[in-house]
């Protein structure tokens, strides 16, 4: 005998298995139209493979995983897809759901099926990509993909939970007693993949049928089965570990970080199932009891109309609702036109006679009942204060989400008040402001680039037009200066025409857009000016250089203008010269990547003096070029 | 009349040397942004829709900060947002003004796609870029990145853009607060 352990609070309320489970597991009949919902475990939704109108065999993969927590859904028999539209969802919201919608063909013509044989060769990496295949998720209510929980390895101790702890359910019991070398088989895959020291099956001691029946499969296997106390909620995979182990999982921590890993046992078969005869998840075992003249359990496909199900079980005339799941941590099902799911391990009808409607609540008496009872030793009366103050803060600091919602507060409230039912209106309150806040971050982040966007943008442009100025600027000095040429006196002189253009377009684009539009207008002028004085500057290097090719000779010219020439040229050439050695200046500016430099005003003001006199120049230059000319023009006549 | 002088002198050391500490970690360690127009921002629901007359939400937190604008100038946020902001800025809640816009549901622009003529104007409207659309091109919303300002729908010349509540789907589906179900007395009960 192994010592046990106890975990704080529980209740015992009345079992009522008996009904259920004193006959066999009966096959359900193959049901004419099967509603697959995609929403088969925790995280997104399956995304459909198929086809409407597409002929399907049993256990061909119907939908494929989105995302991580997502699983695989496979066609629970053979059949065509008749439509992938909405249906009723067993949900407490009642909100329909993405469902395939299968006619069956009667055939039960299944796919090839390929077991994993050689299982124990291979690593627990390749089971576990085999088991996502297989779409089997945790079939204990939480539908958590079970290869997730696979992914660790040299465990402490591997927990398969057969408590079974929740009133009226009796369909692991009975899979325990009919099947228990099947689960044992399916104990192995998992063991072998987890490489666990010890197998601890847990046992309820409600039930010795199932003891029986486990340990003498179990024997050979050398897995130890430990009959626990009857206490709900045993089955709540932290208050079983704390049972056999001794462990307490703290808050935020998960088993495996303990050394301890939990499966269900009927998750455990389906891993059975899968490895060994490749049979993916497509039925599983539901309790049928309740309000009902044939309290039974039933195997029946993933997909099976609940309404069709509980026709099975002949339901009472004054039966009112159907629960899904137990009467303590179940929900009533809004449409019984919804498709079995893999969560749906029970369904409980309820009629006024043998569940009398809940009292009105009265108010809180602070009698402490609850915080007796609550297995995660939680605060019920103060979390039910906060929540139904919608003080969701307060109720976050008091552990709200340690609470496993098992409703043994609520079960023993004197006050009849329906506490599970404020700590999920928190719960979802306080997921719901997460979401919110997740989208004004997003808000936020795509704004601020936008912003970002627009500045730069805006920046590159202006860039890009400064850019494509200068080098038309460039372009147009460039073939004056072929034209012309290449006399080398002008060439100083063109070119600081040419920078003093470059400057002023430059400028021009630097200047704020809007101021840059209205300013659009008189881009013509100036390009007509700019255009005249090149004109005038070409016919005066054209005057000169055929001055030059007149013979004269250049270095002692008639004294009374060749003075005058020789003085120009230096003033000219002096121009230039600083011309350049500003524009090299602004240049180095420019390349340097500076942004609108840290003293904007003084700097756009120093440009606007710089453009004004390199205006001034530019004028003089082309005064001088025309009187020039007029000379020239006047020379050959006199 | 030495003690006195090595006390001076141990004072003035110190205080230098801590004058040192101090000078180096208000360089060091220097807040660059205001923290408080953070803190605002982080309250202020981002749909940067410019309801309170600030060109976004960041632009209204600075004037929070700044004390320049009362804390009532948010219907996105609702009186919720209010009430944080008030408990944030130290000041007494203060509901919304009563010309002043009021809070509504939340909803999420549709472009009907018929009508659309592709003008992209609602794309250089959209504070966020959840419009996707191209010039002469059909546009059409990102209904998970639109925040329901609705500043696409002035601008759009054939006005084909409606504003739709976001349907209810199991992921933002929500428990209800309990409630006592009325049930309907028959009036002979009454005393």
């Amino acid at each position: 005998m192994m010592p046990l352990f106890d975990f704080p609070g529980g209740i015992h309320p009345p079992e009522n298995k008996a009904q259920s489970s004193a006959t066999p597991i009966r096959q359900a009949p193959l049901p004419p139209q099967l509603h697959v919902a995609l929403r088969q475990s925790m995280g997104n939704a399956a995304r459909p493979c198929v086809a409407v109108g597409d002929r399907v065999a049993k256990g061909q993969l119907i939908a494929t995983a989105d995302g991580r927590l997502s699983a695989a859904v496979h066609a629970p028999t053979s059949a065509v897809v008749s439509a992938i539209a909405p249906q009723p969802f067993a949900h407490p919201s009642g909100l329909p759901e993405l469902a395939i919608t299968l006619d069956s063909d009667g055939e039960e013509r299944w796919i090839e099926r390929q077991p994993l044989h050689d299982w124990a060769q291979r690593s627990g990496a390749e089971i576990r990509d085999f088991l996502a295949q297989m779409g089997i998720v945790g079939l204990g209510g939480a539908v958590f993909p079970s290869h997730l929980k696979l992914g660790v390895s040299q465990l402490e101790t591997l927990v398969i939970n057969g408590a079974e702890c929740e009133p009226y359910i009796s369909c692991d019991d009975r899979l325990m007693r009919e099947r228990a070398d099947a689960i044992c088989d399916g104990i192995a895959v998992t063991h072998h993949a987890l490489q666990a020291r010890q197998v601890l099956i847990g046992i309820e001691d409600n039930k010795p049928q199932a003891i029986a029946a486990m340990q003498a499969a179990a024997a050979m296997h050398g897995y130890r089965v430990v009959a626990v106390p009857t206490k709900y909620p045993s089955g709540g995979a932290k208050q079983l570990i704390h049972v056999l182990t001794g462990k307490a999982i703290p808050h935020g921590v998960r088993a495996t970080e303990h050394g301890v890993q939990c499966f269900n046992v009927a998750t455990v078969y389906a891993i059975g199932r899968a490895v060994l005869h490749g049979e993916p998840l497509i039925s599983r075992i539901v309790t049928l009891t309740g309000a009902v003249d044939a309290a039974a359990n039933v195997e029946a496909l993933i997909g099976t109309p609940l309404a069709s199900l509980l026709a099975l079980a002949r339901p009472h005339h004054d039966s009112k609702e159907v629960v899904m799941g137990g009467p303590l941590m179940g929900f009533t099902l809004p449409d019984l036109a919804a498709g079995l799911t893999k969560a749906g391990n029970c369904l409980l009808v309820k009629s006024p006679a043998l569940f009398p409607p809940r009292p009105p609540a009265q108010p809180c008496i602070r009698c402490g009942d609850c915080a007796s009872a609550c297995p995660v030793s939680l605060q019920p009366m103060d979390l039910f204060w906060f929540a139904k103050a919608k003080n969701f803060d307060k109720a976050q600091q008091w552990q709200l989400f340690d609470c496993i919602e098992c409703g043994a507060c609520s079960y023993v409230c004197p006050s009849q008040i329906p506490l599970v039912d404020y700590y999920r209106f928190a719960k979802s309150e306080i997921w719901g402001a997460e979401r919110d806040k997740n989208a004004a971050n997003l808000a936020r982040q795509r704004h601020e680039f936008r912003q970002f966007r627009l500045q730069r943008d805006k920046t590159e442009k202006a860039q890009r037009l400064a850019d494509k100025a200068a080098q038309a600027a460039a372009r147009q000095a460039a073939s004056h200066s072929a034209a012309a040429n290449l006399a080398p006196a002008a060439d100083p002189k063109q070119a600081a025409i040419a920078a003093a253009m470059a400057r002023a377009a430059a400028q021009r684009e630097a200047a704020p857009l809007p101021e840059q539009h209205s300013s659009g207008l008189n881009d013509a002028k100036q390009a007509a000016i700019a255009a005249a004085m090149a004109r005038a500057a070409a016919r005066k290097t054209a005057a000169d250089e055929a001055k030059a090719a007149s013979g004269q000779p250049p270095t002692p010219p008639p004294q009374s203008s060749g003075l005058d020439d020789a003085k120009q040229a230096a003033i000219a050439a002096a121009m230039a010269r600083a011309a350049a050695r500003k524009n090299a200046a602004d240049e180095a500016k420019a390349a340097s990547g500076q942004p609108p430099s840290p003293t904007p005003q003084s700097s756009g003001l120093d440009d606007a003096k710089q453009a004004a006199i390199a205006a001034a120049m530019a004028r003089a230059a082309a005064r001088k070029a025309a009187a020039d000319q007029a000379k020239a023009n006047q020379q050959p006549d006199s | 009349m030495s003690e006195l002088l090595i006390a001076v002198a141990l004072m003035l050391l110190l205080a230098l040397l801590l004058g040192a500490i101090l000078g180096y970690a208000s360089v060091r360690f220097r807040v660059k942004a205001d923290p408080l127009v953070d803190k605002i921002d982080a309250i202020l629901p981002q749909t940067q829709c410019g309801q309170c007359s600030h060109p976004g939400c960041r632009p209204y937190a600075e004037a929070l900060a700044a004390g320049s604008d009362d804390i009532n100038k948010c219907p996105p946020g609702g009186e919720d947002g209010i009430r944080k902001l008030a408990e944030l800025l130290g000041v007494e809640f203060k509901p919304f003004g009563e010309g002043a816009p009021q809070p509504k549901a939340k909803a999420v622009a549709l472009i009907d796609e018929a009508t659309c003529i592709g003008c992209t104007l609602c794309i250089q409207a959209c504070p966020v870029d959840a419009i996707l659309g191209a010039a002469k091109q059909m546009h059409t919303v990102i209904a998970s990145e639109c925040t329901g300002c609705e500043l696409c729908l002035a601008p759009c010349p054939v006005d084909c853009i409606r504003m739709i509540p976001p349907g209810s789907e199991l992921t933002n589906w929500k428990w209800r607060y309990p409630t006592i179900p009325i049930r309907n007395v028959s009036s002979g009960a009454k005393p």
